[in-house]
């Protein structure tokens, strides 16, 4: 399963395509692609995408599906959907996690494997 | 210092306008990204991981403390409160949005500042000795030079798209502690038996995939020859340098596969076509930029060592503080004094706009209102009089800044690897971390004695790894982080690529084998030695027995 | 492609001939530098100018023996990330002092105007997309430079570098 997702021109933003052809900054908002097929049109939107004045740097994500929630498979792709691992109080996980950020009292390589937080994003189109 | 005239202050604010155009066409469409990707790297704005970065130049390493106060006072306007200081004498901020940035450099242009050429194809800022104009035994403050290499390099029109990033680097000085050997070009000011400066110019260093130490192809270059000995070494790699492979377009390589003898021959053939051709540097524009940097007025300070030795006796904290941080000056009566950036257990580098604003006031009262900025992550205090430096202290530990560690174990240069950077494999600030609190307890540390252990996040190199006594490289295998081990890299006079030592290992192992490398050095050492000099004493074998043995 | 000179849009007179096409008897003409050396004693017998395309890992010094046969140099930026030319340029104008048209081709851009016409071009054949006016507000964006040698040419921008002072 993949998304497609860039960075949001004006402000840098990881962003993700969504179901209704805008970008949302949430991951769960992204549209799936289950196939061969619907990745390449995901694909061939992200070129579109590419030539506007909205986003940057399209490209596909692999994901799973854990407790009903979208997750990247890689670790970059995680921390992008997230923030630094050493700042739990910066990205998009301020929101979350709160001051203590990812790093507080684990190890520094587990947060990537910390799929049981609860993700409360805004939604917000874009 | 240097301080701008009404030509630089023009000069900036121009180039911030025409950045703010660009800007504006590029959100309405008018410039592609593939356009405008260049012209925003030329201005120091990188697309990161999570948002854009700035990458703000500090010329040779200096700034004022009205300067430091206004990068404080950017990092909260636009940014998250905090500022990055890189291995290049750079800040970067990591949040900037797109549509700020040209009011960003504006405020930077109002203190005397800019983002040019932080980053491209082009010559990148100009770095020198942190130490330039204090250092005992100098030839010569090598930031007048690196002055006017900046101006002259400033939108080259010429030389803005070379087939790779170029870096100068220039230093006054024996010891080299600008890492001037590893790159494009490096300059050690030096003086002829005749009495005049000039300098050596070593070509060809450079980190990355392919880490190499710069070759000399110049003893003694005259002072007024310099820019358009530049100017040959520049012309010929941008016409001859390759352009077909990223990795292989850095001068080096071209010296590598060309050859030093053939390459300084064109350099030499197109030098003297040069000379023919344009002025040379002129006396009096030297001399102008030459006289922000002369020495302050020195005071004749009343120090008392009984009452300091006391105070050393009381507090053995600031004790082992003066016992890292304190270098020697040329003047009698001063030190100068290396602020650590790097708590325990803290992000290398990384300074909140606290921190920034209260250095920037010890400046004030103990430094002439003079920072500077240090390749290894850490800011410098050069003024300070020796009977201030208990108060300094006090000051510096209020800000958290007075982590007695430097030249140590937790002194640890980490780039910013996968936690920011979009070209990282690998994560490096929590392995530098994780290594800090490992070695925690500074009386440890101060016993192990002077240690440099140096992270990348990737091969770029950025946290010079390859120079490091323990050199730590990020990459990923198979979908999961893991680390590779250098030894025997040398960073100063005698720089030295290190080689890897055996196979990687995962982000927790690397800690322990750190700790297993150090301490085999502890049981090994003889008296007064080093971690370098038992590395080279005793070659590789030992440390790797020590790592695999259990295999 | 729309040819910037002199700040303005000017037709442009002339021919560029191919390796296999046949020289034609007049008009300005411009041949790759391979039939400007296997050519020459024809060339120069014809009516009309001679200019010369060059690629841009060539070495410029080889133009030298024909520099005074040649009405332009056109000079070649296959991706503007791509200096190579600049430095060709700077050879042609500095070392082989030639003062015809200096042409830049290829993915030439506004953005890039000023530096190369401070290289020496005097002539760009330019982007639709990119009139000339902007052109001119970009090459008007900076009236400084450092580098003294490097004087814009004649007629390019009002402003550019005026004033100017090391190297
Ligand atoms: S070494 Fe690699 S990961 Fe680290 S800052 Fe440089 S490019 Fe980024």
């Amino acid at each position: 399963m993949q998304i497609l997702t860039a960075n949001r021109l004006v402000d840098g933003d990881v962003v993700f395509l969504t179901g209704n052809y805008d970008w949302s900054i949430e991951i769960n908002d992204a549209s799936i692609a289950r196939d061969q097929t619907e990745a390449c049109r995901l694909e061939d939107i992200g070129t579109k995408a590419d030539k506007s004045a909205h986003v940057v740097g399209c490209y596909l994500v692999d994901v799973v599906i854990v407790e009903g929630r979208i997750e990247a498979t890689h670790y970059r792709e995680i921390m992008r959907t997230k923030g630094p691992t050493v700042r739990g109080d910066l990205g998009k996980q301020a929101n979350v996690y709160g001051s203590g950020g990812l790093r507080s009292g684990q190890s520094p390589l587990a947060a990537q494997n910390h799929h049981e937080v609860q993700q409360e994003f805004a939604h917000v189109s874009l | 210092m240097y301080r701008y005239d009404e030509f630089d202050a023009t000069f900036v604010r121009q180039r911030v306008a025409q950045f703010r155009e660009q800007v504006a066409r590029r959100l309405e469409g008018g410039l592609s990204e593939d356009e405008f990707k260049p012209l925003r790297l030329m201005n120091g704005l990188y697309l990161q991981l999570h948002a854009y970065m700035l990458r703000v130049a500090i010329p040779y390493g200096t700034l004022s403390s009205r300067q430091m106060h206004k990068l404080a006072d950017i990092s909260v306007k636009y940014d998250k409160g905090y500022g990055h200081f890189t291995t290049r004498q750079n800040i970067q901020f990591n949040w900037p949005e797109l549509k700020d940035v040209p009011d960003l450099l504006d405020e930077l242009a109002d203190v005397e500042m800019h983002a040019i050429q932080t980053s491209g194809n082009c010559i990148r800022n100009v770095t020198a000795d942190h130490f330039a104009g204090v250092a005992v035994g100098e030839v010569e403050d090598p930031r007048p030079v690196a002055e006017l290499i900046r101006q002259w390099s400033s939108l080259h029109p010429e030389f803005t798209f070379l087939p790779r990033k170029f870096k100068i680097a220039v230093i006054g000085t024996r010891e080299d502690r600008a890492v001037m050997k590893s790159h494009d070009i490096g300059l050690r000011i030096v003086r002829n038996d005749g009495g005049d400066t000039g300098y050596e110019v070593h070509v060809g260093g450079g980190l990355g995939r392919t880490p190499m130490v710069s070759r000399l192809i110049r003893a003694f270059l005259p002072r007024p020859d310099l820019l358009n000995y530049l100017e040959a070494i520049i012309r010929v790699y941008n016409l001859i340098g390759r352009r077909d492979n990223k990795y292989k377009a850095r001068i080096k390589i071209l010296l590598h596969e060309t050859g030093k003898q053939e390459v300084t021959r064109l350099v030499e053939k197109e030098f003297d076509q040069l000379k023919k051709q344009n002025d040379a540097v002129s006396p009096a524009e030297y001399e102008r930029i030459a006289a922000y940097f002369q020495d302050p007025a020195y005071e004749d300070t009343d120090f008392n060592l009984d009452a300091f030795d006391e105070k050393r006796k009381q507090h053995p904290q600031f004790n082992l503080w003066l016992n890292s941080s304190l270098s020697e000056h040329r003047q009698r009566g001063y030190s100068i004094v290396t602020v650590s950036l790097k708590p325990i257990g803290g992000i290398p580098g990384d300074a909140s706009a606290e921190q920034m604003h209260g250095v920037a006031t010890c400046a004030e009262k103990f430094s002439l209102s003079e920072i500077r900025v240090s390749h290894e992550q850490n800011l410098v205090l050069p003024f300070v009089k020796k009977q201030d430096l208990f108060e300094l202290w006090q000051g510096l530990k209020k800000l958290d800044l007075a982590t007695p560690n430097v030249g140590l174990a937790s002194d640890i240069i980490a780039c910013p690897g996968m936690d920011y950077c979009a070209l990282a494999t690998a994560r490096s600030i929590p392995i530098a971390q994780d290594i800090s609190n490992r070695f925690a307890d500074l009386e440890r540390q101060h016993d192990v004695g002077e240690l440099k252990i140096k992270i990348s996040g990737c091969i770029n190199a950025c946290g010079h790894h390859h120079v490091a006594n323990i050199g730590i490289l990020g990459l990923e295998k198979k979908g999961v982080e893991f680390y590779q081990i250098t030894m025997g890299g040398e960073a100063g006079e005698n720089t030295a690529i290190g080689t890897v030592i055996g196979r990687g290992f995962s982000g927790t192992e690397v800690i322990d084998a750190v700790e297993t490398l150090v301490d085999t050095y502890v049981e090994l050492r003889q008296e007064n030695e080093t971690f370098a000099s038992t590395y080279s004493r005793l070659g590789v074998t030992p440390f790797k027995e020590a790592l695999y043995a259990t295999a | 492609m729309p040819l910037l000179k002199d700040g303005r849009i000017v037709e442009d007179h002339w021919q560029f001939i191919g390796d296999d096409d046949d020289i034609p008897v007049q008009g300005d003409i411009v041949v790759s530098f391979e039939r400007l050396k296997n050519s020459i004693e024809i060339l120069v017998m014809r009516k009309g100018y001679l200019g010369v395309r060059l690629d841009n890992d060539a070495d410029a010094h080889d133009l030298a023996p024909y520099i005074n046969n040649l009405a332009l140099i056109a000079l070649e930026f296959p991706a503007f990330t791509d200096g190579r030319a600049y430095s060709q340029a700077r050879l042609i104008t500095t070392q082989l002092n030639f003062t015809g048209e200096l042409r830049a081709t290829g993915n030439v851009l506004a953005d890039q105007g000023v530096f190369m016409s401070r290289c020496g071009f005097d002539a760009f054949e330019i982007d639709e997309h990119q009139p000339p006016h902007l052109w001119l507000s970009l090459a008007n964006a900076m009236s400084l430079a450092y580098q003294k040698g490097y004087r814009a040419r004649a007629g390019f921008s009002p402003r550019a570098v005026v004033a100017s002072r090391v190297g």
